[in-house]
């Protein structure tokens, strides 16, 4: 079927201005932050309420093409990626913020808000909204449900799912639906988010808004090496104490930092490492002492420290631009973005720094080590043959590292077109079958950002495997049919 | 005759230990016919696929505290008793995690996590409530205002499908998106979808010190304001300033852990006690108490009342749900109903718990459940029956309404099409 009957309708359903066919102006939406993988996408919609959402989603089960949701495409797993066949619907007329409820601590939101925009427009009154994405500037509340985002804080804050309270959502076959904590029943809600636009699409999001903290101070801590970095990070958390966020970069991270940067962190460390501290005042006061302490028993020469925001932010800077930053010092890289448990940290680390040395590959390491996740720069030179094939098997290798620790193949980016065939090695079929079930009592026809996340995805008409042929109890005569 | 001497040779051909259900063993009045104890995951899929070969009905229990919870199953063949899955498997402590068999108890737990420094940050219910019972009932007590509930610290989850599948999702790090989060599906599902047989939570150390203020909020009469409307002319009492004080609280800086409302008789007075946690718990204690102190006399203990973290009745139960700053007029369109509620619960969260006498009638109870019901939909507040015997609930629905029902019952129908995990006993009858 030719695209030019939908496009048509689409255009009668939203205004003609809220569709492209242009195929100029649709290779604008050709990718996410994941550039190595483009299509260019059938139709662009641009609505501007969930009712236009629905219609469209409608119009889509009547022609049955697939469509897929992007927020600002900052995604960095491809799950925004276009079908050529398809639809995009895009959300970036929809920011509103509708309303802002602080007796209930809470917003409303359309899902094309920007994840800062919530908190500056509740700044002022000392609130603000908890998971804080890198990116947070640009990407969407939209995004970061569908991705269960969250960033340098969600190990005290948690991530997205713990911060919204409800979802309005269009459903696969184009049905308004609220899914909401308060309902009595499945929780529908905690099991869209992070379901990377496979379940529907998100109209209007709920988010609960905290107050701002008495207190925050911040600490950077600078060592000779990783391994007395990754100690005080485990005395830390050994001493009972959460910091809302523990972050650590290696040599090779610093030294892109200070290229780009010029983020004059401690000449000559092997790793740094900034403890952010919040609460009320007093505990925070204590709990400095003691992260003090421990940073300069495990061999810490330099200590700085930040209670206002023009300091916190000097120390931030490094961390912040570190991704952006290897840009200065290798033509090319990959971000990866597996996680492993604490505790194997060294392990992990050592490891990966063979790999690096045994495929000449560099890595840089930038991670939130409070919760192990790890984000390695794979460095290399595009102008080199081969030199890509090998990045790739580094960063491969790493996240088998990180399976075979017990930990997983995406902390915050998602599975997305990226790693669905990855899954297989984290998750047994049934384990996949299973979560297929989800997505089948949502979306059987998978028209709903079809291909991503999953590897196979079964039909939903078709019966999983084990209730397949003869029952084991029957074949081993432990059991009959009568 | 024959067909049941298949069915429990069937079953005990499981090697998993089978005896007869007894009277004891009614789930809300239905009996079972057997009751099984199962020692493994795979113990527990080998009695599902024995239960879809003979299209047997079941049942998980744990330790059988809420078993009354939720309707009464439409049919029950075999319960499946956790209580042999007993053995915590893994705390990793400098991870923070710990991984369980569902069959543990909840205190039990606690006293192992204890060993170690740490805690999971829902506090322990009801002797004997299991770690499966917990999930499956989404409880939670006083601290869900700063930790949540079960789904917001539950990582992992393995759980037993209808036709005996096996499945995993979540791992045992904090920071995981890969794929679906079924622990949160399973969350609050009543064993409608599966037999929860493993869990992995995120902990947190255990707090330095704790402190619990509390003020008692004397009755004081209120006639005006637009909740007057609404509550019609009776003369009402309702403890003074709770409003105001519970807004306080939320904002507070000292951060508190919760805050908890005793109101054990809609005609009197009300107690507010609030947690604080943490190294300088004493010094937050005495900015609560300033903060508290507006309100009536307020004291600071090292230990929480007797009736912190327990239900405030036990055989006639409703949850009401409403947003926070309506808390209030929940509670005085609970004492306009004019029956003897107790209340009890997150006032800050305002999720409360409200209990009647047994024998409080079906139309009363009818008209309660339904008045509260309309009193407080438009303000977004939801009432549900958590327990109640079946003779209370012939006339209402016990769940209310729920906007995503049809998108629930497909998911009912994928993962048990048979219609066999605790039919009947979920929101619009699952
Ligand atoms: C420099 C940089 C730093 C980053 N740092 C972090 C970080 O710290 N933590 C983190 O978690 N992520 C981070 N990310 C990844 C990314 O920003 C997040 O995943 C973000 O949530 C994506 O939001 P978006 O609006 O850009 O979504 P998009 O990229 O447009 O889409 C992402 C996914 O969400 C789906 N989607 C979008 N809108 C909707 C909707 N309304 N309904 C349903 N599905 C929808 C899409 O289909 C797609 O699957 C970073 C990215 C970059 C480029
Ligand atoms: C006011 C109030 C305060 C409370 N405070 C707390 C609190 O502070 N902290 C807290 O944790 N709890 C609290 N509870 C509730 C308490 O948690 C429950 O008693 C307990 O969680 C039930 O556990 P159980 O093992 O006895 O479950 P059971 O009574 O055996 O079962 C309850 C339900 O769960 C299902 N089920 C049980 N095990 C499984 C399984 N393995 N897989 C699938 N389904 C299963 C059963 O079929 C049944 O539907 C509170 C309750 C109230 C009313």
């Amino acid at each position: 079927m030719t695209l030019q009957e939908p496009a048509r309708r689409f255009g009668e359903l939203l205004g003609h201005g809220a569709v492209i066919t242009d195929p100029v102006r649709l290779r604008t939406y050709e990718c996410d932050g994941l550039t190595h993988h483009r299509v260019t996408p059938g139709i662009v919609v641009l609505p501007e309420t969930a009712e236009q959402i629905a219609s469209v989603v409608r119009a889509c089960n009547e022609y049955g093409l697939p469509f897929v949701a992007r927020g600002a495409g900052t995604g960095l797993s491809g799950g925004a990626l276009p079908r050529s066949d398809g639809v995009l619907i895009v959300t970036s007329k929809m920011r509103r913020i509708l309303s802002v409820d602080l007796a209930n601590r809470r917003a409303v939101v359309e899902p094309g808000v920007t994840n800062l925009a919530i908190t500056e427009a509740v700044r002022h009154l000392g609130y603000y909204y908890a998971p804080d994405p890198s990116s947070q500037q640009v990407c969407t509340i939209g995004g970061n449900v569908a991705e269960n985002s969250g960033g340098a804080h969600c190990l005290k804050y948690g991530f997205t799912a713990n911060h919204v309270l409800a979802l309005e959502i269009v459903t696969p076959d184009g049905d308004l639906v609220e899914l909401s904590d308060d309902d009595p029943g499945y929780d529908l809600l905690g099991a869209f988010i992070g379901s990377e636009g496979t379940l529907g699409i998100v109209t209007k999001v709920t988010v609960r808004l905290m107050r701002a903290p008495e207190t925050v101070t911040t600490l950077l801590a600078a060592f000779k090496d990783i391994e007395q970095g990754g100690q005080a990070v485990s005395a830390v958390i050994g001493g009972g104490i959460v910091p809302a966020a523990i972050e650590m970069m290696d040599a090779l991270a610093i030294e892109a930092a200070e290229a780009a940067v010029a983020c004059a962190y401690p000449e000559g460390a092997g790793a740094v490492l900034i403890v952010e501290l919040d609460g009320p005042a007093e505990e925070v006061a204590h709990q400095f002492g003691e992260v003090t302490r421990i940073c300069e028993e495990s061999g810490a020469f330099e200590l700085r420290v930040a209670d206002d925001p023009a300091e916190r932010a000097a120390i931030w800077r490094g961390r912040k631009s570190a991704f952006a930053a290897v840009g200065r010092i290798s033509p090319a890289y990959i971000v990866q973005d597996g996680v492993v448990p604490r505790t194997a940290l060294p392990e992990v680390l050592a490891s990966i720094d063979r790999l690096s040395r045994d495929h000449g590959i560099r890595v840089a390491n930038v991670f939130h080590a409070g919760d192990g996740n790890l984000h390695p720069l794979v460095l290399f030179d595009d102008a080199e043959p081969g030199a890509g094939e090998r990045a790739e098997i580094v960063s491969g290798k790493i996240l088998d590292l990180c399976i075979e620790h017990g930990g997983s193949i995406t902390g915050e980016h998602g599975v997305g077109v990226d790693k669905s065939r990855y899954m297989p090695r984290m998750f047994s079929a049934e384990d996949l079958d299973t979560m297929q079930l989800v997505r089948c009592a949502f979306d059987p026809r998978g028209l709903s950002n079809p291909g991503k996340v999953f590897p196979t995805p079964r039909l939903c008409g078709e019966v999983p495997g084990v209730r397949k042929g003869v029952h084991p109890l029957v074949e081993s005569g432990q059991a009959e049919h009568f | 005759m024959k067909a049941l001497r298949h069915e429990a040779e069937a079953l005990s051909k499981t090697g998993v230990t089978i005896r007869e259900a007894d009277p004891g063993d009614a789930v809300a009045g239905v009996p079972p016919r057997w009751v099984a104890l199962p020692e493994s995951t795979a113990e527990v899929a080998a009695l599902m696929r024995v239960s879809a070969e003979y299209d047997l009905a079941v049942v998980p229990v744990g330790g059988g505290t809420k078993l009354h919870w939720g309707g009464p199953p439409e049919r029950c063949d075999l319960l499946i008793d956790t209580c042999c899955l007993n053995e915590v498997l893994e705390h990793a402590t400098g991870d923070l995690i710990v991984r369980t068999q569902t069959g543990v108890t909840m205190d039990t737990l606690a006293e192992t996590l204890a060993g170690g420094g740490q805690e999971l940050s829902l506090d322990v219910p009801l002797d004997g409530a299991t770690i499966g019972g917990t999930i499956a009932t989404a409880a939670a007590g006083p601290r869900r205002f700063r930790y949540g509930t079960p789904r917001d610290l539950l990582i992992g989850i393995t759980v037993v499908l209808a036709d005996g599948t096996v499945a995993r999702s979540g791992g045992k790090v904090v920071k995981n998106v890969a794929g679906y989060d079924l622990g949160k599906l399973f969350s609050g599902s009543y064993g409608t979808l599966g037999v929860i047989t493993e869990a992995t939570f995120r902990l947190h150390p255990v707090p330095a010190d704790r402190r619990w203020i509390t003020v008692e909020l004397p009755a004081t009469e209120h006639r005006e304001d637009g909740a007057g409307e609404m509550v019609t002319s009776r003369r009402q009492s309702f403890p003074g300033g709770l409003e105001s004080l519970v807004a306080g609280l939320a904002a507070s800086q000292a951060e508190p852990s919760a805050v908890e409302l005793d109101w054990p008789d809609a005609r009197g007075g009300a107690a507010v006690t609030v947690l604080v946690e943490g190294t300088a718990a004493r010094g937050r204690a005495l900015a609560v108490r300033t903060l508290m102190g507006e309100h009536g006399t307020a004291g600071i203990a090292d230990a929480p009342p007797g009736w912190w973290a327990t239900p405030p009745g036990e055989d006639v139960l409703l949850e009401l749900r409403i947003p926070p700053a309506h808390a209030h007029v929940a509670l005085r369109a609970i004492a306009a109903r004019g029956l003897p509620a107790r209340v009890r619960g997150s006032i800050a969260s305002a999720v409360l718990t409200v209990a009647l006498p047994a024998d409080v009638g079906e139309v009363a109870f009818a008209e309660f459940v339904s008045g509260l019901r309309e009193d407080l939909g438009p303000l977004g507040g939801r009432l549900t029956v958590l327990a109640a015997p079946p003779e209370l609930t012939h006339l209402l629905d016990r769940w209310g309404p729920a906007s995503a029902l049809p998108l629930m019952r497909r998911v009912k129908e994928r993962f048990d099409p048979g219609r066999r995990l605790s039919p009947g006993r979920f929101v619009g009858g699952i």
